[in-house]
């Protein structure tokens, strides 16, 4: 899919885990863990939006703040740009803070309510850098004009702007730092349909000016489809297919991309009529008991022995596609590796807990 | 300085609420005159006129031989000898005939018939402090009358001039060993909210062991180690009672630390010690607010309880706790038991009215205008 030549990616992530820890009975004793995020990999070229989409409680917002390292990775690396992000000291982790940057899902909660819109916007820089006091000014109304604020507005609280100004705040901050890096937490989640649309569009050109790499996290799929290059879909802390954009809505691969895409509403009368839904059965399970073989075998309509017994890799089945089902691994087995260096790489990692 | 809106609209409900409001008042007024305290009560002369200079007896040290005496000690101004000094311009007939040759010098100007410079003395509102021992030419305690006028206590001091300094030095006490206690106590629940995990447990069990320390025997151990004053009390109280606001503020910082927006700081590289000051702390202000009344009248209350045992102050000291120790030795002087009960009813009272106030004005759900 990608020559050689192509700049290195600039996220990196290998075997990602993050396992929330269960204490039960009298003496707290660990009795488990809630995979949130299970043996996660995948990489994000530079000015790429990678999606990663997923049902509630799949791990898609962990996996995304685990790469900011808001959440301590239980194993597994981050790299950003060249660091290892999942094994930095405090001190350089502060430092390393500025190139990546967040976009949280709910504008409301995401800031202070006591602070006003400068201070809002003005704290990353006093906290990295050593601006005098007109040119973080000078840099808050640049911000301010880049995400589309009215300059007149800067010493107002929050709670004066409607949603999708406060989503507005929200990115102008994350970009105070130029940062290399978006990690969107499903930024238009808690916004009106109305105005989701303005801030995608905000958010993809400021893609085009700034040379951004999102990871645009996010369950609502249409969304996904307008703004991602490549999309993962996750289930229950592990990837079940990353695919390019166009091929996933296509045809989808894996059996749970299938049914996810299958909830897709068309806007033409006509096809929506002939659309053929696959109803999920059961729900999915506890991450804290999360079943053996597949993640996906309580629930697959295709599911085969093989699924409840052995944990299918993430490969490359064709150019560019990753699965981790076991209806593909078959075919590559009998067709040979089919020179993904992805697929062998996974295949390396591989270690069924 | 401007007041944020938030601030500001604290402000006026605190202002709507007009028990608390007067209540500030009237405690602004009695707290701000017992800082005067010396003015107000004092055995010293505020001025003193003598052979045409000025002196200023209640500020400064003066021997006796400043104004014609034999001693180089502190003039005693209440004597009749120096006030006689002092008016007739240190005329030595003062140590035959004081009064006759003050009424003389007041009257005439004049001194044995020759004409002096006449000074005068001028005495506070109340010419005794809160240690005068006073010649009241009868048993003490003694009721009120026209020189003392809410009587004596049992070594025949003035009842209002303790009343006024005791005043100030509860007060006083409660708020330094408020604000100590709070910034401490603070600073701790902040940590262990903030970093939670182990951090919080071991500093859990730490306060536990520490809480359960029976504070008022290692008073009474250092009490009789160390002479006991007001800052070695205030340390002890201190020590003690930082405690209790760790719970609390430690509860808020637990359910902060998780919001959003303290998410969002941390994802920028915000350092902790900012975020937990800039984002977390205001939150945890209104349940700080809270409790405050609780700690400022119970800390009056100990300390009322320490001088009422005798383990506080010295007894020379002007302690409410003390005079309602007094009280309940002298049943039958009841002005002293009856000024205990309205100092401490109406000082806890006012106090409670002004924190009730400031609570209500902090408490985001309550409406007022």
């Amino acid at each position: 899919m990608r020559d050689t030549t192509a700049p290195p990616p600039l996220v990196r992530v290998r075997g990602l885990k993050i396992h929330f820890p269960i204490y039960t009975g009298l003496f707290r004793r660990h009795t488990g863990d809630v995979r949130a995020v299970d043996d996660v990999s995948f990489d994000i070229w530079p000015g790429e939006t990678l999606g990663l989409v997923g049902e509630s409680g799949c791990g898609k917002s962990t996996c995304g703040r685990a790469l900011l390292r808001l959440y301590e990775p239980t194993a597994g690396s981050v790299q950003i740009a060249g660091t290892d992000i999942a094994t930095l000291d405090a001190g350089a982790l502060r430092r390393a803070r500025p190139m990546m940057q967040m976009v949280f899902q709910d504008p409301q909660a995401s800031l202070n309510p006591r602070m006003t819109l400068a201070d809002i916007i003005g704290e990353p820089l006093s906290e990295h850098t050593t601006l005098t006091q007109d040119e973080r000014l000078a840099r808050i109304y640049e911000l301010m004009d880049q995400v589309g604020l009215n300059r007149r507005f800067a010493n107002r609280y929050p709670h004066e702007f409607s949603g999708g100004q406060r989503q507005r705040i929200g990115i102008a901050r994350a970009l105070a730092l130029n940062p290399k890096f978006v990690v969107c937490d499903e930024p238009i989640a808690a916004l009106d349909v109305s105005i989701q649309a303005q801030v995608v569009n905000l958010l993809e050109d400021l893609q085009d000016r700034l040379g951004l790499t999102y990871l645009f996290i996010s369950h609502d799929l249409s969304m996904v489809r307008h703004i991602a290059d490549r999309v993962a879909v996750m289930y229950l802390g592990r990837i079940a297919e990353l695919s390019p954009r166009d091929a996933l809505y296509e045809r989808p691969l894996h059996p749970y991309a299938q049914a996810l895409l299958s909830a897709v509403p068309e806007p033409d009368p006509a096809r929506e009529s002939s659309r053929r839904r696959i109803i999920l059965k059961g729900d999915v399970p506890s991450p804290a008991r999360p079943p053996r073989g597949c993640r996906f075998c309580t629930r697959c309509p295709q599911v085969m022995p093989v699924c409840r017994e052995v944990q299918p890799e993430l490969a490359e089945v064709e150019p560019g596609r990753l699965v981790a089902c076991h209806l593909y691994t078959a075919t590559t087995q009998t067709a040979g590796p089919t020179g993904g260096t992805e697929a062998t790489e996974h295949v390396q990692q591989g270690e069924t807990p | 300085m401007r007041l944020s809106p938030l601030n500001a609209r604290r402000w006026r409900n605190f202002k709507a609420n007009r028990r608390a409001w007067w209540s500030l008042w009237i405690f602004a007024l009695l707290f701000g005159l017992s800082l005067f305290a010396e003015v107000l009560a004092n055995d010293r002369p505020l001025l003193v006129r003598h052979k045409g200079d000025f002196y200023t007896p209640f500020l400064q040290f003066y021997p006796e031989t400043a104004f014609g005496g034999d001693f180089q000690t502190e003039a005693v101004y209440r004597d009749v000898e120096v006030q006689c000094l002092i008016v007739a311009a240190g005329e030595q007939a003062c140590w035959d005939d004081p009064e006759g040759i003050l009424a003389e010098a007041r009257e005439t100007g004049t001194v044995l018939g020759q004409p002096v410079q006449a000074g005068w003395i001028l005495w506070p509102p109340i010419p005794y402090s809160y240690s005068t021992v006073n010649d009241i030419g009868g048993p003490a305690p003694s009721a009120p009358d026209a020189r003392h006028w809410l009587g004596t206590d049992d070594t025949a001091r003035d009842v209002l001039a303790r009343v006024i300094y005791g005043f100030r030095l509860s007060v006083a006490f409660a708020l330094i060993v408020t604000l100590l206690t709070s910034v401490i106590g603070i600073a701790a629940g902040a940590v262990q909210g903030y970093f939670g995990g182990l951090t919080d447990l071991i500093f859990q069990r730490l306060i536990e062991l520490w809480g359960s320390t029976p504070s008022l025997y290692i008073i009474i151990i250092v009490a009789a180690i160390l002479p006991m004053n007001f800052w070695l009390l205030v340390g002890l109280s201190t020590l003690f009672g930082w405690t209790a606001l760790v719970g609390v503020v430690r509860a808020e910082f637990l359910r902060a630390r998780n919001f959003e927006y303290v998410r969002a700081a941390r994802a920028l590289g915000v350092s902790d010690r900012v975020i937990m000051f800039r984002h977390v702390l205001p939150n945890a202000a209104v349940a700080t607010v809270t409790l405050l009344p609780f700690i400022v009248t119970g800390t009056i209350g100990s300390l009322a309880a320490l001088d009422f045992l005798g383990f506080g102050l010295p007894s020379s000291a002007p302690s409410l706790g003390e005079l309602t120790l007094q009280a309940k030795q002298n049943l039958q002087a009841p002005w002293l038991g009856f000024t205990a009960f309205f100092t401490f009813a109406i000082m806890l009272s006012l106090l409670v009215f002004i924190f009730e106030g400031v609570r209500d004005a902090f408490d985001p759900r309550k409406t007022f205008r």
